[in-house]
C-alpha cells in the first residue's frame, strides 16, 4: 500500500451545500480524505451519493468547501475557484449510462476526441478510440446504435467514452445497478483489474454491500448527508 | 394564366421566407425558455403564443401600428435605411412569420424540454463547449418535433390572409398571394380563376404533406433494431 502523506491525498473533498424542494430541506456536508485508487461512497438512496458526484463533477456548485482530486483543485469557495464540468477533465459513468441515442456506438466513444460543433463521422478512426473498443469488446458493436445493446454493452459503452478522453479520474454513479447478477460480477471484477492495469483514480457510488467488498480499498459510509463512518479494506 | 403562378411563387416564396426565419427565431426562443427559469417565463410564453390565438387582422393591426409610416419602428426605418414595409411583399413575409411563429416556438419549446438533461450533462463532463452540446446532443434531439413544427408553420404560412392582407395589401404580382388571390377572384365574379387558383393551392399542399411524410420516418428508420 502507499501511504502518501496528508497533503498527498487523492480524494480531498470538503463540502456543503443546502437544498430546497419546496418544502422539503437537506444539508449535505462532508468531509472525505482518501488516498485509495478505488474509492466506494456507500449508503441507502438519499443519503446525499449522487449530489456528492455531481458536485464532484461540476454539475452542481457546492455553496461551500473544496474539491481536490490528485492535488488538482477543481473547486474552493475561499479562494474564489469553480472549474466547470468541461475543465475538470473527470470521466463520469451515469446510473443509466446516458449514451447519446442518435449516435452509434463508436460515435459516442468518440464523442469527447471530437472538438467543435459537429459530431464525429460515422466512420471515424482513432488510436484512442481503437484501444477502448478492443480492450472493452466493443468492436462488433461499433456501428450500432445505444437502443440495440443490452445492459452491460451499455455499461462497457459509457466506460469507454469516459476512459478516452484521459480523464484524470473515473467518477462512477451506480455502474451496476442495471445489470442482472451475473454480469454485474463479471463486469465489477474486470472494472478492479482495469484500474490496477492503468492506474486511474476511481470513485463509485454504491448501495450495494457486495460492490463494496469487492471493489473498495477505501470505503465511505454516508446516512442524511453526513460521513458515518471511514473504514479501509 | 400566369397571374396564378406568379400567385403561386409568390407565395412559396413569402411562406418559404416566414418559415426560415422562423426556424432561427423559433428554435432560439423555444431553447431559451425550455433551459431558462426566470421571473416572468410564464408570461413571456402566453405573450410569445398570442399570434396562435389572436384574429389575423388585429395582429395586421398592430403591425400597421408598429412598421407603418408614421410607427415608431416604421418612421425609423425610413428615417434611417429609406426601408418602406407596407404594401410590400417583406412586409408579407412580416406578417407571416408572426402568424406562424407560436407553431414552431412551441413545438421546439416541449421538444427541448423533452430531451434527457443527463445526456446534456455528460456531453458537458465531456468537455464540449455550450454551443456544441446544443449542436451535437440538444438540436439532433429535438429536431423531429422541430421539424413538425416548422411544417406546420409553412402551411400555415401558405394559407396566411388577414395579417397580409391589412400589411402587404393585394396588389397582383407584387403582394397578392394564393388566398389572397382566390378571395378577390371570387369577388370579382371570376371564377374560373378561382377554380385554378383553388386546384393549385390544394396541390401545393398535398405536395408539402408528402414532403413531411418523406422527411420524417427516415430519423426513426436509423434507430430501428436491424
Amino acid at each position: 500500500m502507499n501511504t502518501p502523506a496528508c497533503d498527498g491525498a487523492i480524494w480531498d473533498i470538503d463540502i456543503a451545500r443546502h437544498y430546497r424542494h419546496g418544502q422539503r430541506r437537506f444539508d449535505l456536508a462532508l468531509q472525505i480524505n482518501s488516498s485509495a485508487g478505488r474509492l466506494v461512497l456507500f449508503g441507502p438512496s438519499g443519503a446525499g451519493k449522487s449530489q456528492t458526484l455531481q458536485m464532484m463533477a461540476g454539475l452542481v456548485r457546492p455553496d461551500r468547501g473544496h474539491i481536490r482530486v490528485s492535488a488538482q483543485t477543481l473547486f474552493d469557495s475561499a479562494a474564489h475557484i469553480n472549474l466547470s464540468a468541461r475543465q475538470r477533465q473527470l470521466g463520469y459513468v451515469f446510473q443509466d449510462y446516458a449514451l447519446f441515442p442518435h449516435l452509434t456506438v463508436l460515435q459516442n466513444i468518440a464523442f469527447g476526441l471530437a472538438r467543435g460543433w459537429r459530431n464525429p463521422a460515422r466512420n471515424i478512426s482513432h488510436s484512442e478510440v481503437e484501444r477502448w473498443l478492443l480492450a472493452l469488446e466493443l468492436q462488433p458493436l461499433a456501428g450500432l446504435y445505444p437502443a440495440q445493446l443490452s445492459g452491460g454493452q451499455c455499461q462497457r459503452t459509457a466506460l469507454a467514452r469516459a476512459l478516452v478522453t484521459g480523464p484524470k479520474a473515473l467518477l462512477l454513479d451506480e455502474p451496476f445497478a442495471a445489470l442482472d447478477r451475473p454480469l454485474r460480477l463479471r463486469l465489477r471484477d474486470e472494472l478492479r483489474d482495469l484500474q490496477q492495469q492503468i492506474q486511474l483514480p476511481m470513485l463509485l457510488i454504491t448501495h450495494d454491500e457486495d460492490d463494496v467488498a469487492h471493489f473498495a480499498q477505501d470505503i465511505v459510509h454516508l446516512a442524511h448527508g453526513r460521513v458515518h463512518a471511514k473504514e479501509q479494506s | 394564366m400566369d397571374g396564378a403562378w406568379i400567385a403561386l411563387l409568390l407565395t412559396l416564396k413569402v411562406a418559404g421566407w416566414a418559415t426560415l426565419l422562423n426556424l432561427l427565431l423559433g428554435v432560439a426562443v423555444g431553447h431559451a425558455l425550455a433551459h431558462r427559469a426566470f421571473p416572468g417565463r410564464s408570461v413571456l410564453d402566453a405573450i410569445l403564443t398570442l399570434p396562435m390565438v389572436m384574429p389575423p387582422t388585429v395582429l395586421g393591426y398592430y403591425l400597421l401600428v408598429l412598421i407603418g409610416n408614421h410607427g415608431p419602428l416604421g418612421s425609423w426605418l425610413q428615417a434611417t435605411f429609406g426601408i418602406n414595409l407596407i404594401f410590400t411583399w417583406q412586409g408579407a413575409v412580416i406578417a407571416a412569420t408572426i402568424v406562424a411563429f407560436p407553431l414552431v416556438f412551441k413545438a421546439a419549446r416541449a421538444a427541448f424540454e423533452a430531451v434527457d438533461p443527463q445526456l446534456e450533462q455528460a456531453a458537458r463532463v465531456l468537455g464540449v463547449s455550450e454551443l456544441a452540446v446544443f449542436f451535437r446532443v440538444s438540436l439532433p434531439l429535438a429536431w423531429r418535433g422541430i421539424l413538425s413544427g416548422l411544417l406546420l408553420a409553412f402551411a400555415r404560412a401558405t394559407g396566411e390572409f388577414g395579417a397580409t392582407l391589412m400589411v402587404a395589401g393585394s396588389i397582383p404580382g407584387k403582394t397578392q398571394t394564393l388566398s389572397i388571390a382566390v378571395f378577390e377572384a371570387v369577388q370579382a365574379g371570376q371564377d374560373d380563376v378561382a377554380a385554378l387558383l383553388v386546384g393549385l393551392t390544394s396541390l401545393t399542399c398535398l405536395a408539402v404533406l408528402l414532403a413531411a411524410g418523406k422527411l420524417a420516418p427516415g430519423y426513426t428508420t436509423r434507430q430501428t433494431p436491424r
